[in-house]
């Protein structure tokens, strides 16, 4: 296999070399940052047409027609998946960790600059699996993106659930397949390409981040893989692994003795660290701009460094706490709600210390920051539902209903997506040599941050009033009568926050190539991707290794000679 | 457009490109390279070794996970619909033992033999240097085809599993009679294929020691590959025993 010391030796000079089957790792972190912003699109139309149909369930949609409710189903599952597995686990890790993982730590490439390519293209080919789904006789499945057996096992229990399921969990296998190898990847690249002086202690917090990250999903993503196989087996192989005996349509199934339950427990022990797997880079990414942009060294940076040690360790222990209707004993639920709980504390750790980051700070309320900051917002708002959720004798009552729709849109949805635009106004400058445009990117802030709270805050409302989620109508049900201009007003919030999300596009591509030039340094900070040439050359430091001599966060302090130390600064500079 | 204050300079040499040509030049940590132009390849092993086992520990948890659902639907009891009861239907398989015996032996004479072609091309690496002298001669030295050994018999081992397969079929066990058999077909068929992906490596091995490529970059594939055949024999060991003893 190829390693680094092959790869960034020449620059490849052919456009298929250069910008297709590229090994250079800036340029396959574009190639998923782009895939995933085409799948946020698709994933966004979805639930526009669901947003549209709950509250004028008759109306004739272009594209689509009439939204029957099998079709709702099928909307539904199609935007859990593509926006969890091909936009949260895509952008952040695959995206940002890709290009600015290696430079941050001092590195030409990726330890495995084939496999990483390798990588990227089976994620583009599961894309395109996944995609097929809605095209095939019978469309996209309707299973919801947890798959639950036997609904999901049976190739007879709905429309779509023919060949369209089985593209469904094919394209999460070969997903799985890529996660692996890109997990991979990123933990040896952490472990054994840092610079001369990057000690551990020295990473900045979101290359720690990225790597905790990598290490949820190198134990998560196989856990699925098999659980997927085992499903593939079921639908097309005649085995009992999830399906008991079964009835459908009057008909006896020729299954025998499986557990759906074994299917949960597979599936949350992948889905739950998935959760963190889609928050950690955000975390990563809003610690760094909020030390930045207050001018200030993190605060506690080695507190933090072990929260998200602890948030990841914990994370594989609370999957039970998607199963609390499942019928389990009370004991269990009982351990599963306690370690739940027990993720507070670390989550607590971090926000106490974002907000110590920026108390005192000479704050500069850039885009990118207002991102951050908007991040920390969603962060609390968000999680603040989770203690609630984690106790079953709430949970019962509130699982399946639009409560826990908000919970998780809020932390794990749009928290993680301020984390990537907080990382794309920030790092735009690097990675593309332009400013984007300031006062389009505050417009655009103010309407997705208002207009998210808008959408998801009244959810939490409507299930505690008792609508149900994955139902696709309402209108008729006398009991959720009095709810139906609160739904009507999320919907309208939502077309206006995702019109506003053209904003965000256009400002991308019209920076990219018309935004005024960017200096190296732009936001005058320390870490390793600002010491180089803006876009960074093909090496990252065009022949040179940087030695590192400060820790990531070295702003304001007392005796130097400007309010920042970057990293590769003498150690003279600051040394008290 | 951003607000920018402006800049402070302090004179200190910043790294990449302009820089104050103060840096010392590339080592250590980044490529592979030593400055001299020459592949690192003890770098180069070091990080394929890390890869490895990082790589093994998601094979691991596939085989865990795997694990998991044997022994739960094992401990299941199902509903009997014609008399209404749960019932357990658990089918121990009657596994062809002396040929899985067999097999056992083939994979670990395999990876024996891997090791030794480890142990070979190291010693070789380390001459390389010598040998590399003008008028220096070690003789020949191409030594015993381990490789080729490692590649025939883990092949053998391959042929053995298939053949066991037919034997399940021809007493009746088939992927879908029974939760048992299916577990039997899929823990073999998913060690198979991660021992298909090792004879492909090795393969490629055997295919750049055609192409003349430096001993120390063979070393290096045939090192990492040989210590994937050892977790190979290992985890077979472990899913006979799971077969066996669990079954």
């Amino acid at each position: 296999m190829a390693t680094s010391a092959t790869i960034h030796a020449h620059a490849p000079q052919g456009f298929i070399r250069k910008y297709i089957f590229s090994l250079d790792h800036k340029v396959i972190g574009l190639q998923y940052y782009f895939l995933a912003l085409v799948a946020v699109f698709v994933g966004m139309f979805l639930s526009l047409l669901m947003r549209i149909h709950m509250i004028w369930p008759t109306a004739v949609l272009p594209l689509v027609g009439e939204i029957k409710p099998e079709t709702y189903l099928q909307l539904l599952t199609m935007h859990g998946t593509i926006m969890v597995f091909f936009v949260l686990t895509t952008a952040p890790q695959g995206g940002f960790g890709n290009y600015f993982l290696p430079i941050q730590i001092g590195a030409p490439d990726m330890a495995f600059p084939v496999l990483n390519m390798l990588s990227f293209w089976t994620t583009f080919v599961a894309f395109v699996v996944i995609l097929a789904a809605f095209f095939v006789t019978g469309g996209a499945p309707l299973h919801g993106w947890t798959g639950y057996a036997p609904l999901s096992a049976l190739t007879n229990s709905g429309p779509g659930e023919q060949l369209g399921a089985d593209l469904w969990i094919t394209s999460i296998a070969i997903f799985c397949i890529a996660s692996l190898m890109g997990a991979l990847n990123f933990i040896t690249t952490t472990l054994d390409l840092r610079a001369k002086g990057m000690t551990m202690m020295r990473l900045p917090l979101t290359v720690w981040a990225w790597f905790v990250t990598a290490i949820l999903g190198l134990l998560a993503f196989g856990v699925l893989l098999s659980a997927g196989i085992l499903l593939l087996l079921d639908r097309n192989l005649g085995t009992s692994f999830y399906v008991p005996l079964v009835v459908v349509n009057g008909q006896i199934m020729g299954h025998k003795g499986g557990s759906p339950l074994l299917w949960q427990h597979l599936f949350w022990f992948f889905g739950h660290p998935e959760v963190y797997i889609a928050i950690l880079p955000g975390m990563g990414v809003a610690s760094q701009l909020l030390s930045t942009f207050s001018r200030k060294p993190i605060f506690g940076y080695k507190a933090m460094v072990y929260a998200i040690m602890a948030i990841g360790f914990l994370g594989f222990m609370v999957w039970g706490h998607h199963m609390f209707m499942s019928g389990m004993s009370p004991y269990t639920a009982f351990a599963f709600s306690l370690m739940t709980m027990a993720i507070g504390v670390p989550s607590a750790i971090k926000t106490f210390n974002w907000l110590g980051t920026i108390h005192g700070g000479r704050v500069r309320f850039q885009t990118p920051m207002l991102y951050a900051i908007g991040f920390v917002s969603l962060f609390v708002s968000g999680g603040l539902s989770g203690p609630f959720l984690a106790q079953p004798v709430l949970d019962i009552p509130l699982h399946d209903t639009a409560f826990v729709v908000g919970h998780f849109h809020l932390i794990m949805g749009v928290a993680a997506i301020f984390g990537m635009f907080a990382g794309t106004y920030y790092w735009f400058p690097k990675m593309f040599g332009r400013m984007m445009n300031e006062t389009w990117g505050r417009v655009h802030f103010v309407i997705t941050l208002v207009g998210t709270y808008c959408i998801f805050m009244p959810m939490h409302y409507l299930g505690m009033a008792g609508q149900p989620r994955r139902y696709s109508q309402f209108t008729e049900l006398a009991y959720l009568q009095h709810l139906m201009p609160l739904n009507r007003f999320m919907t309208y919030a939502a077309i206006v926050t995702i019109a506003a999300q053209f904003i965000f596009v256009l400002n991308l591509f019209w920076s990219m190539f018309k935004g005024p030039k960017a200096t190296d340094n732009p936001w005058e900070a320390t870490t390793l991707e600002w010491t180089t040439a803006t876009p960074p050359p093909h090496d990252n430091f065009g022949g040179y290794t940087p030695v590192v001599n400060h820790g990531p966060y070295e702003y304001s302090v007392p005796g130097a000679p400007r309010d920042y130390v970057m990293q590769t600064d003498p150690a003279t500079v600051a040394s008290h | 457009m951003a607000t920018l204050s402006s800049p402070v300079t302090i004179d200190v040499p910043k790294t990449g490109q302009g820089g104050g040509g103060v840096r010392p030049p590339a080592y250590g940590g980044g490529g592979d390279g030593r400055g001299d132009g020459s592949p690192d390849y003890g770098a180069r092993l070091r990080r394929l070794r890390l890869g490895l086992a990082i790589g093994l520990t998601s094979v691991t948890m596939i085989f865990v996970s795997l694990t998991s659902a044997y022994v739960v639907r094992r401990g299941l009891p199902t509903l009997d619909e014609r008399t209404n009861t749960y019932v357990r239907d658990w089918i121990p398989v009657d596994l062809p033992i002396t040929l899985l015996l067999i097999n056992t032996a083939l994979l670990l004479v395999s990876s024996i033999a891997a090791e030794l072609a480890r142990r070979q091309i190291t010693r070789q690496a380390a001459l390389a240097p010598i040998r590399s002298i003008p008028g220096v001669s070690l003789g020949e030295g191409k030594g015993f085809p381990w490789l080729g050994v490692t590649v025939v018999l883990g092949c053998g081992f391959l042929v053995g599993q298939w053949m066991a397969w037919r034997e399940l079929a021809d007493r009746g066990f088939y992927l879908a009679t029974s939760a048992s058999s299916s577990f039997v077909y899929l823990l073999t068929a998913t060690h198979a294929v991660h021992l298909i992906g090792g004879i492909l490596v090795l393969l490629y091995a055997a295919a750049v020691s055609l192409l003349h490529t430096p001993v120390e970059a063979r070393r290096v594939v045939v090192d990492v590959t040989a210590w994937y055949w050892h977790f190979m024999f290992l985890l077979w060991l472990y899913i006979f025993g799971l077969l066996w003893f669990v079954r």
